[in-house]
């Protein structure tokens, strides 16, 4: 009963599905709206695209202007930038890229990059001024589906021309022909004060500081009660009072006055006031005189660096280079100082106040386009750089001729740069000090859920191997950001995570505009404030992006009116206005890389949205922006949540309620939205599931049959979950499923079941279940050499001594797509020329070349299948030839399947049909599971799943098991489901009278039977199975090989040694470890008790230490045993052997 | 059950079960929780005790043993088999799955095939279609035999879809007959031109002729089983060997898409039902198992009228209202038996041939045995 009962459900339209409404007004609607406009990777491609458009720009506009610095007049000067299509020179003629042209023939998905430039040229001694436009710099790689790719705004139908699958996210590079991915990167937030306790204990506060000048660290810390400044540029920790002193705030009072009136700062302050005195450090001569003694040295500094003052440039251009110093006024920073010192001191008197760095609001996500904008300037300066330099050795050249500045820029630079930071992941940014490993990766195309889980997937800054559980843990503020469920195993535990299925990640926006709208609104600027005011009770200071701006004295009033003028769209929907009644601060945050969802808006606990703006939406008459124009939604970031109150459904709403979630099941990820009913399951079952389900077999994409990967695995009839989740609709899990809807009864049988192992239907499997085909690719290349040889493909041989390795090549010397390939089959039959290096005159004769066929290395018994053969042309204008070698498997005994609730389990045994027991409807199962599965799982959702995929087959309807989704109408109830399995005839628990199949007569209990759907996993039997009896062995030691695809030997270890010495068996020790390893005979003098040999001319064994064969012992020993003999002898060491009578 | 002193139990008459005891060998109990007296007594002296003789009697298995057909359709057939132990219904039932030969195509000879269905794929879905071909008139064929008229049956495939024209649907209708069998020929016969060349099997005649395959030409079963679709351009053209098998080589060799059978039910009602509760007895069964019957005076009682619905989803004893007064049961020596045929043969058929292999296991046992 595989597919049968399945088959006919599909035909079921969704609409009707839909239909059901709620007493609240259905915001569901707002989702799939949602996803349109923002989709899944939304947040990668807003990044990129936001680079393209407005950071790469500001980029160039910041180094517009590159000047000789030999000849001041000669100069180019940049006058815009843009990107251009996708292409690339092919015999000097620009082509189109299309992505999957990418993939199959292992380029670069690049864009050029235009410049319009005006330059100084020079032609027989006279300079002129030139512009031109559409100058190419380089390429950039371009991120599928943004604004710059070939893909951007296609519909379905062109991006099947193109061969693209519609439901591919993108987000993703294609470098070299691999698709890589950026993973965003997890930090901490820049420019922010964060207050926490160092390793001894120490309260610190600390401001990572970053512009796009200079990048530092500032830590201010309490050491034994007196408070220091540690900087990188200062060889210890330097007095915060001096440094104070140092900035003109030369009198105590004052800085006593900025930490505000109460007594206990002051007396705080005290003992580090007292130390600076104890220095002698009263003025700020006397303060910079005394830093510039703790200066760092051996730094090179400039002749005006010098003439100013080290400790001077430091405290203006490094410590907290975040404030701007304009004009030597330093009274910004010392302000900023105060309330840093202020925030460290509350933190003292009050341990509450300390910041938590697990703090998704103290998180920054870094994406790709921040990545690429670095990339792109530290190339693009260095591009720069580098014509300046050879320009100036050009012009110092006495005799010149013609000159012309603009094919200087025109350097591979920028696109090797590039190129090679994605595809390697290395990002080695010297100008920002910046040294990172493993950024970008290979998108997974295992399955559809793990290409799409790899989008979203968060990587974390910290090193894996540290053992705290902090970081790791679940964080109260993750809820609705980042998914709960979907973290690996292991190591990396807790520490990469995956966005939630609404998240939205920021970019930067422009905060000029807002700076002059807080003004406007009535904040008192920082600069006019006395020191006694910063912390004045009753007024709140105003902060943007970790700038303090100034105070305002009724900060309610300056929130509600920001937020109403966020909502009404005259500032951005992005940011974030977040009142700090604990610090007396109001945040407003612009920055790139804030996580922030959108909500609904309620007045006074009353939703803005209404039944007739649905209905708007329903007829397609609004969309999600002008849900957001209109102010009904609006975006919080994780900050902005503390100032809001979430009401979960709109009938739990209270009169304080501010806003009111979408829907409950989008704080899951998309890896953990295909579990039906995860909130009845054990927690850790869900994670398993999201690691799971990104190794199940169906379907890739649309274009599946169409790639060239080095490995695929399909599923050969992969059905969509009888059991679905609406998270599974909205990301297109129905259309390329992973798995098939199994009739599973859960019963003990035949005792190969214990362990997890399942019992299977072998009809079933006769009739397609869990069948899969496995891909893989072969690659040849036709070389061409230096010296103009280059390899050829002949005819093959048809008769003779290599007929019969030849027999699947077709008359072209390529085997032909169809026929089947055995291992040593040759599959190109390829000649290479013997002499690679110097060239050939004339004809080459037919001894010229030697025959370099490739001959098929597959398992033995596995009866594979040529699929498709493609010819490619490869980077260096090589002809590549790339086979898909298929393979179709059905499922054998120790395969291994999981449901969608992390219950793995092997294939234990297959069992004849007959023998199986069937139900009083003749419904056989197609597998047969453990009861004892469950009590120590408690994974409950695969029970509901079971009831309601079994409702769904018997009324006809798919059901629903959507997270949480019960009050909302999103998941069917379990006593809906049971009301509709009586209806039909079954019992109300889902339990079935069953028949044995083997004696016939009825079980001794109701056997709980159902569809559940079942996941194949890549992990199969034939992929490991192994064992050797004699075999290769290595060179150097004489030892069997290890490993499986060396057809190694099975090792007995040290364990297994211990053991066989404790059980005493020592020939069996013996046989193993010598007899059936190494065993080497060796000529042992007894005199010296070193090696002989045994010289077979003479029929006698030599010492040839002793120079005779007097004394001479010959000896079995492990050859291991010997070599280490002779590498001791080679380091001066000799070992010997003293023999005695046995 | 209630504790009952031994002596105030009622006497039992001579030869003679006790009723509860003659209850659990008839019947299975399916009580709420699960089923209880599900196995059969075997043992001939299981109730020597008691005086009762349990041996199989054959004059009694005569007089009892009844088959009523009570639904024969073109595809599947519904019957009583009364009388018999579960083991030989049972018996029936393996050998309706899993020992009843027919043909299906085994071998897949591909010339070319060029639609996105892979190779193994397509042979795979060929192999399942059920072929209308009576398999009692072919022989197996073994490993080294020839493929002959006897053995094989021989269907073409050739579909293309032209360029610029729609898509197409290969159904198997489009599995073509060759009774001459196959026409694709041996490559290495090349050579011999004067004779017929020498094809993949080797017929004497053709099939046309033998038995009455003019009048009823071989071809699927069903004419609307999708095998492939083709996009412009892509071609099929293959050649199917269909051979002799059963079901439990492989599944396509089923004559049977499934064959079961269940104990007929047997619904009691212990104690009368009257007024509201015999209408609420009656709204519980989703299957209208119950019914009510007037007894004048506007009385009504609850009756059990169809109790062979009965589905056993056991709403009736879900909640203690009726646990006490209604017993489900299932008669253990009666068996709805039905056949759901792949249309190879006509179920009634099947089950003859079913009959028949049975009689041939047992005169082999019989054989060993002497």
């Amino acid at each position: 009963m595989v597919a049968k009962e399945n088959e006919q459900d599909v035909g079921i339209d969704k609409q009707f599905l839909a239909a059901p409404v709620k007493s609240a007004v259905d915001k569901f609607q707002l989702l799939p709206e949602f996803l349109k406009v923002r989709g899944l990777v939304k947040q990668h491609l807003d990044s990129f695209n936001y680079f393209v458009r407005t950071g790469m720009k500001n980029i160039v506009r910041a180094n517009k202007e590159i000047r000789s610095t030999v000849d001041k007049n000669v100069y180019l000067r940049y006058k815009s930038v843009r990107i251009g299509e996708p292409s690339v020179v092919v015999n000097s003629v620009m082509d189109q890229l299309s992505p999957h042209r990418c993939r199959l023939s292992d380029i670069t998905y690049a864009a050029p990059i235009y410049v319009d430039i005006e330059y100084v040229t020079e032609s027989n001694g006279k300079k002129s001024t030139a512009t031109k436009s559409d100058v190419i710099i380089g390429k950039m790689p371009i991120m599928l589906r943004s604004c710059c790719c070939l893909l951007y705004g296609k519909d379905e139908e062109e991006l099947a021309r193109l061969g693209e699958c519609p439901l591919d996210p993108g987000g993703y590079f294609i470098v070299k022909g691999t698709e890589k991915v950026i993973l965003i990167q997890e930090q901490l937030s820049k420019n922010r004060i964060i207050i926490d306790t160092d390793k001894k204990g120490c309260v610190q506060a600390s401001v990572m500081s970053s512009t796009e000048a200079r990048k530092s660290k500032t830590v201010i810390v309490m050491e034994k009660e007196k408070i220091y400044l540690s900087l990188n540029q200062f060889e210890k920790k330097v007095p915060i009072m001096a440094v104070m002193k140092a900035m003109g705030m030369e009198s105590d009072q004052e800085v006593v006055q900025m930490l505000g009136r109460d007594p206990r700062y002051g007396a705080l302050l005290l003992p580090s006031i007292e130390e600076c005195a104890s220095h002698h450090v009263y003025t700020q001569q006397e303060a910079l005189e005394f830093l510039e003694g703790k200066v760092a040295k051996s730094r090179f500094y400039s002749a005006s660096v010098e003439k100013e003052g080290r400790a001077m440039v430091i405290l203006r251009d490094v410590f907290v280079a975040n404030i701007p110093v304009r004009e030597n006024n330093f009274r910004l920073k010392c302000m900023y100082v105060a309330v840093m010192l202020r925030r460290m001191m509350e933190a003292i008197i009050n341990k509450d106040a300390m910041d938590d760095k697990d703090y998704v609001g103290n998180k920054r996500l870094e994406l790709s386009g921040q990545l690429l904008s670095l990339l792109f300037e530290d190339l693009f300066k260095t591009l720069n750089e580098e014509a300046v330099k050879e320009v100036d050795a050009f012009l110092n050249k006495p005799s010149r001729s013609r000159f012309d500045f603009s094919t200087y820029i025109t350097r591979g630079r920028i696109t090797v740069g590039l190129e090679r930071a994605l595809s390697t992941g290395n990002w080695d940014v010297k100008r920002f000090r910046m040294n990172r490993k493993g950024m970008t990766q290979v998108v997974a195309r295992l399955s559809f859920i793990g290409t799409l889980g790899m989008m979203t997937r968060i990587q974390p800054q910290f090193e894996k191997s540290r053992k705290v559980s902090g970081p790791r843990a679940l964080q109260p503020s993750q809820w609705g950001m980042l998914c709960p469920c979907d973290t690996p195993e292991g190591e990396a535990c807790g520490l990469v995570k995956n966005l939630a299925l609404m998240t939205h990640v920021t970019t930067d926006q422009e905060e000029g505009p807002i700076i002059s709208l807080c003004y406007c609104l009535g904040v008192e600027d920082l600069e006019l404030l006395s020191g006694e005011e910063l912390h004045a009770p009753n007024s709140y200071l105003i902060i943007l992006n970790g700038l303090i701006l100034g105070k305002h004295r009724r900060p309610k009033q300056f929130a509600q009116a920001m937020r109403k003028l966020r909502r009404a769209g005259k500032i951005g929907e992005f940011i974030s206005i977040f009142v700090n009644e604990k610090q007396h601060c109001l945040y407003i945050a612009s920055d790139g890389g804030r996580v922030c969802r959108p909500l609904v808006i309620a007045d006074r606990g009353v939703s803005r949205i209404k039944e007739h703006h649905m209905k708007e939406l329903k007829d397609g008459m609004r969309n999600f922006d002008s849900f957001l124009r209109e102010g009904l939604i609006e975006y919080l970031d994780v900050n902005e949540e503390n100032n809001a109150l979430i009401a979960l459904y709109e009938g739990e709403a209270t009169i304080d309620t501010t806003h009111i979630e979408i829907e409950p099941f989008t704080i899951l990820g998309v890896c953990a939205g295909l579990i039906p009913f995860p909130h009845h399951n054990q927690s850790p079952r869900n994670t398993y599931q999201c690691a799971m389900g990104k190794q199940a077999m169906g379907n890739i994409a649309y274009n599946q049959l169409c790639r060239m990967d080095t490995l695929i695995y399909l599923l050969v009839y992969p059905q969509r979950p009888l059991l679905t989740t609406r998270t599974i609709e909205l990301v297109g899990y129905d259309k390329l499923g992973a798995g098939q809807n199994a009739t599973v009864a859960v019963m003990s049988y035949s005792g190969y079941d214990i362990e997890d192992a399942i019992v299977m239907n072998k009809s079933s499997l006769d009739r397609g279940f869990g069948r899969c085909i496995v891909m893989k690719k072969l690659a040849a290349v036709h070389q061409k050499y230096a010296n103009n040889t280059s390899d050829r493909i002949i005819r093959p041989q048809r008769d003779g001594r290599n007929a019969e390795k030849m027999q699947i090549l077709d008359e072209d010397g390529l085997a032909a797509p169809g026929e089947i390939i055995r291992p040593q089959d040759v599959y190109i039959y390829k000649q290479s020329p013997i002499d690679t290096k110097n060239t050939i005159s004339g004809t080459v004769p037919e001894s010229f070349y030697k025959d370099s066929w490739q001959t098929y290395k597959g398992p033995e018994g596995e009866t594979a299948v040529v699929d498709r053969v493609a010819l490619s042309t490869d980077r260096n204008d090589n002809m590549s030839i790339t086979f898909m070698i298929r393979h179709t498997r059905r499922p054998e005994v120790g395969d291994k399947f999981s449901s969608r609730h992390g219950q793995k389990g092997v294939c234990g045994t297959i069992v004849q049909q007959e023998d199986f027991p069937f139900s009083e409807r003749g419904i056989c199962p197609d597998l047969i599971m453990n009861p004892h599965g469950f009590p120590s799982r408690m994974t409950v959702g695969k029970m509901i799943e079971l009831l309601g995929g079994k409702a769904g087959v018997s009324c006809g309807r798919f059901h629903y098991g959507s997270a949480f989704g019960e009050p909302s109408g999103h998941a069917d109830k379990v006593e809906v489901i049971s009301e509709t399995l009586v209806k039909h005839g079954f019992s109300y628990t889902g339990k079935d009278f069953i028949y044995s199949g083997i004696t016939g007569m009825p079980l001794q209990a109701y056997i709980f039977m159902g569809p559940i759907y079942y996941q194949k996993l890549k992990h199969m039997v034939l992929d490991k199975m192994h064992a050797r009896g004699s075999g290769p062995k290595v060179m150097m030691t004489r030892q069997p090989t290890e490993g499986r695809s060396r057809n190694g030997g099975l090792r007995v270890g040290e364990m297994e040694r211990d053991c066989l010495i404790a059980y005493g068996a020592s020939m069996l020790i013996y046989e193993r470890l010598m007899i059936s390893s190494d065993p080497f005979e060796v000529q042992v003098c007894r005199k010296c008790g070193l090696l002989g040999y045994y010289n077979s001319k003479l029929k006698a064994a030599i010492c040839s230490t002793c120079k005779d064969g007097e004394k001479i012992s010959t000896l079995k020993l492990p050859y291991a045993c010997k070599l280490l003999f002779q590498e001791l002898q080679s380091m001066n060491i000799v070992p010997r052997l003293q023999l005695t009578e046995a | 059950m209630e504790k009952v002193s031994v002596w105030d139990l009622p006497d039992v008459p001579e030869g003679q079960l006790p009723s509860h005891i003659q209850l659990q060998r008839t019947r299975v109990h399916c009580n709420p929780d699960a089923p209880t007296h599900t196995e059969n007594v075997q043992y001939s002296g299981a109730y020597s005790s008691v005086g009762v003789d349990n041996s199989l009697q054959l004059e009694q298995f005569r007089k009892n043993f009844r088959v009523e057909v009570i639904r024969l359709g073109k595809e599947d057939m519904e019957f009583d088999m009364i009388g018999v132990d579960p083991s030989l219904a049972n018996a029936f039932r393996r050998i309706l799955i899993a020992e009843l030969p027919t043909m299906a195509i085994e071998k897949v000879l591909i010339a070319n095939n060029t639609s996105v269905v892979q190779d193994e794929v397509l042979s795979h879905r060929l192999g399942l279609i059920p072929i209308n071909a009576d398999p009692r008139l072919f022989d197996y064929k073994s490993e080294n035999d020839d493929p002959k008229e006897n053995n094989t049956i021989v269907f073409k495939l050739h579909v293309r879809c032209e360029r610029g024209g729609p898509r197409l649907t290969v159904k198997s209708d489009q599995l073509k007959w060759l009774p001459n069998g196959s026409e694709f020929s041996l490559e290495t016969s090349a050579a011999k031109s004067t004779a017929k060349p020498k094809t993949y099997t080797t017929f004497h005649t053709s099939q046309e002729t033998l038995h009455d395959f003019s009048k009823k030409p071989i071809a699927p079963c069903h004419p609307d089983i999708i095998l492939s679709k083709l996009g412009p351009g892509q071609e099929i053209e293959l050649e199917a060997h269909a051979v002799k098998g059963m079901g439990k080589t492989h599944a396509k060799w089923s004559p049977v898409a499934t064959a079961w059978y269940r104990m007929l039910p047997e619904v009691v009602l212990l104690q009368q039902v009257e007024d509201e509760r015999a209408e609420k007895l009656v709204k519980t069964c989703p299957v209208n198992v119950f019914d009510i019957e007037d007894v004048g005076k506007g009385k009504k009682r609850a009756i059990v009228a169809r109790p062979r619905g009965c589905t056993l989803c056991r709403e009736c004893i879900r909640e203690d209202e009726f646990k006490q007064d209604v017993a489900l049961r299932r008669v253990k020596d009666h068996f709805i038996f039905t056949i759901e045929s792949t249309g190879a043969l006509p179920p009634e058929v099947l089950f003859t041939e079913a009959v028949k292999i049975l009689e041939d296991k047992c005169e082999r046992v019989i054989t060993e045995l002497s």
